[in-house]
């Protein structure tokens, strides 16, 4: 297994606030990974950063050899990385299929019908409402979509930032159940999730963040037994 | 013919639409106009009417499609009309062909007037918001003022510039004063058409049109609705604002120097924060994004005023209940139920045929 995104020290910093403080870690090909911790932990920060849609203050993200630090965002994703961003930020105005297309933008070409294929055997409710606009989809519905659409640019890594967050307790899992599958075809993924419970049983390793830091890392085995973490996270 | 339009995608049936909608309007005005149907007052408006279309259109590029308020599209207009009557008189004596003349100097007028958009994107690209629209506002009145102070003129030795007066200019005997200042550019040859602006009209519907509806046009709208999703999926923001705002400032330079040729003389005042307020009165009207209806609404808002002169001293006041009551009505649920029903009707049609 080769590594396929490593950070070193990273620090970045809102203004005077200081919200990630030298974190490191790596993700191998293959995994899935993920980042768990509270509230204003760093997780999301972390996650945007390794996209470029912010910068570091120090540190370095590299990407398939490649040091990610000068690179705009826009061009990370012809990279080969795609991330989902927080919140289901869909294209609300267009249709389910036109932001499906959207996701091939950097790619575009013959491949798009063969990839909306791909994208709709994953999530059949897609294929649907693939004529709805994205506006008038459930909460559910848009993940999906945000999903499906990173899915399009075929990224060697996707990140995920809080798949769950707002969503009820069935679709979680079938959202959860999708990362899985993802996982089983070969795809590496990393994770981003306050829900720890549900990160934790899917993934390969974890890092718990804590005010920035990384307090804690492991096999999610591990972290799921052990008892900080339970007292911490779990919930008991 | 009806099944080829049934098969075409609703975006062309609607684009082709919009261009029958001109052409038909076109046809009925040349005909009132060469059958002497037409008052002479009103006849004065068509190549205004067609100049305030294309900068509506341009302007829902900017407003509509991509999102930003932009206050000052008459300082591009501005920007346009005066390079173009300068242009058109320095063409004079080599090129005699009147419309071949006409269109070279909007040319002009379009290009100076998108190397001026170029120094207004830097904040574009930056700004958002209020402080965009407040920052295109200073533009618009920044351009006003300065063309307030030029001073052109020519003679046989070419072009002659001045920030002074008509005097430091410095020009032969033969030498003729362009532009005068305050009191704006004098002794333009008309050289303007109904036919002209008809032309123009369709050319900057087949730019904007094709825009929308290509890669750089979704990418646009992508940032328009929501600037974080597009850049995840690989969107430039910078080159495709940039594409959007300096092609609809081109536009507005070419629709400035249309306007400027169908008179006698012009103003720099003429292109004030109220005309670039009238131009987004069209957008809101039309609906942002709706480049049908902008034309309507361009169009109609021109004329008004001109119908309104019978109300006299409550010209303005009819005038402002009218927008008022349109949108009003326009923005009714009842109004939109209404016209929701046939569009629904059209996306179920399509379905069946996919």
């Amino acid at each position: 297994m080769s590594t396929i995104l490593s950070v070193e020290n990273l620090n970045v910093a809102y203004g005077s606030i200081h919200a990630v403080k030298g974190v490191s870690f790596d993700v191998n090909e293959g995994e899935i990974v993920t980042l768990i911790g509270a509230n204003g932990a760093g997780k999301s920060t972390t996650l945007n950063t390794i996209a470029g849609l912010l910068r570091g203050k120090s540190g370095s993200v590299t990407f398939m050899g490649e040091d990610l630090g000068k690179i705009p965002p826009h061009k990370i994703v012809s990279r080969g990385m795609a991330l989902v961003p927080e919140g289901r930020r869909v294209f609300l105005q267009m249709s389910v299929q036109e932001n499906l297309e959207m996701g091939a933008y950097t790619k575009g070409g013959a491949g798009v019908p063969a990839d909306l294929e791909m994208v709709y055997d994953l999530f059949p409710r897609l294929k649907e409402r693939r004529r709805q606009v994205a506006g008038t989809l459930s909460g559910g519905e848009q993940q999906m979509l945000a999903m499906g659409r990173a899915l399009m640019s075929h990224p060697k890594l996707l990140m995920l930032d809080e798949p769950s967050m707002g969503l009820a307790p069935i679709l979680v899992e079938q959202i959860f159940e999708i990362i899985q599958n993802l996982h089983k075809a070969g795809s590496t993924i990393l994770l981003v999730e306050q829900n720890a419970q549900a990160a934790l049983s899917i993934a390969d390793r974890g890092y718990v963040l804590e005010t920035g830091k990384i307090v804690t890392t492991g096999p999610s085995g591990e972290l799921l037994a052990s008892a900080a973490i339970k007292k911490a996270y779990l919930g008991g | 013919m009806a099944t080829k339009l049934k098969r075409m995608a609703p975006s062309t049936r609607s684009s082709f639409l919009t261009y029958g909608m001109v052409i038909a309007a076109y046809v009925v005005m040349q005909a009132m106009l060469s059958g002497g149907l037409l008052t002479s007052s009103l006849k004065g408006m068509l190549v205004p009417i067609c100049a305030y279309v294309v900068m509506a259109v341009s302007l829902n590029l900017t407003v509509g499609i991509m999102g930003e308020l932009s206050l000052g599209h008459a300082g591009f207009m501005s920007v346009g009309a005066f390079t173009a009557v300068i242009a058109a008189a320095a063409l004079q004596n080599t090129v005699s062909n009147g419309p071949l003349r006409l269109v070279m100097s909007m040319a002009v007028g379009g290009v100076f007037a998108g190397l001026v958009s170029l120094i207004v994107v830097v904040p574009v690209l930056r700004l958002r918001g209020d402080y965009l629209a407040i920052v295109t506002l200073a533009f618009g009145e920044i351009i006003k003022n300065i063309i307030n102070c030029v001073y052109v003129g020519m003679d046989g030795t070419g072009l002659h510039f001045s920030m002074k007066d008509a005097a430091s200019l410095g020009m032969a005997a033969d030498g003729k004063v362009l532009l005068q200042g305050p009191m704006g550019a004098v002794g333009i040859q008309k050289l303007s058409t109904l036919t002209a602006g008809f032309l123009l009209i369709m050319l900057t519907l087949a730019v904007v049109l094709n825009f929308i509806h290509s890669r750089a046009g979704r990418a646009v709208m992508a940032l328009r609705d929501n600037r974080i999703a597009a850049e995840s999926v690989g969107i430039s923001p910078t080159r495709y604002k940039m594409m959007a705002f300096v092609t609809s400032a081109v536009l507005a330079g070419l629709a400035g120097g249309l306007y400027a040729m169908n008179f006698s003389s012009i103003l720099a005042k003429k292109f004030d924060f109220n005309t670039s307020i009238l131009i987004l009165v069209f957008v809101v009207l039309g609906g942002m994004g709706n480049i049908r209806c902008s034309i309507i609404a361009a169009a109609a808002l021109t004329v008004l005023p001109e119908l309104l002169r019978q109300f006299a001293d409550y010209r303005m006041l009819v005038y402002a209940i009218v927008l008022i009551l349109v949108m009003i009505f326009t923005n009714n649920p009842a109004y939109k139920a209404f016209f929701a029903r046939f569009r629904f009707r059209r996306k179920t049609a399509g379905k069946e045929t996919a």
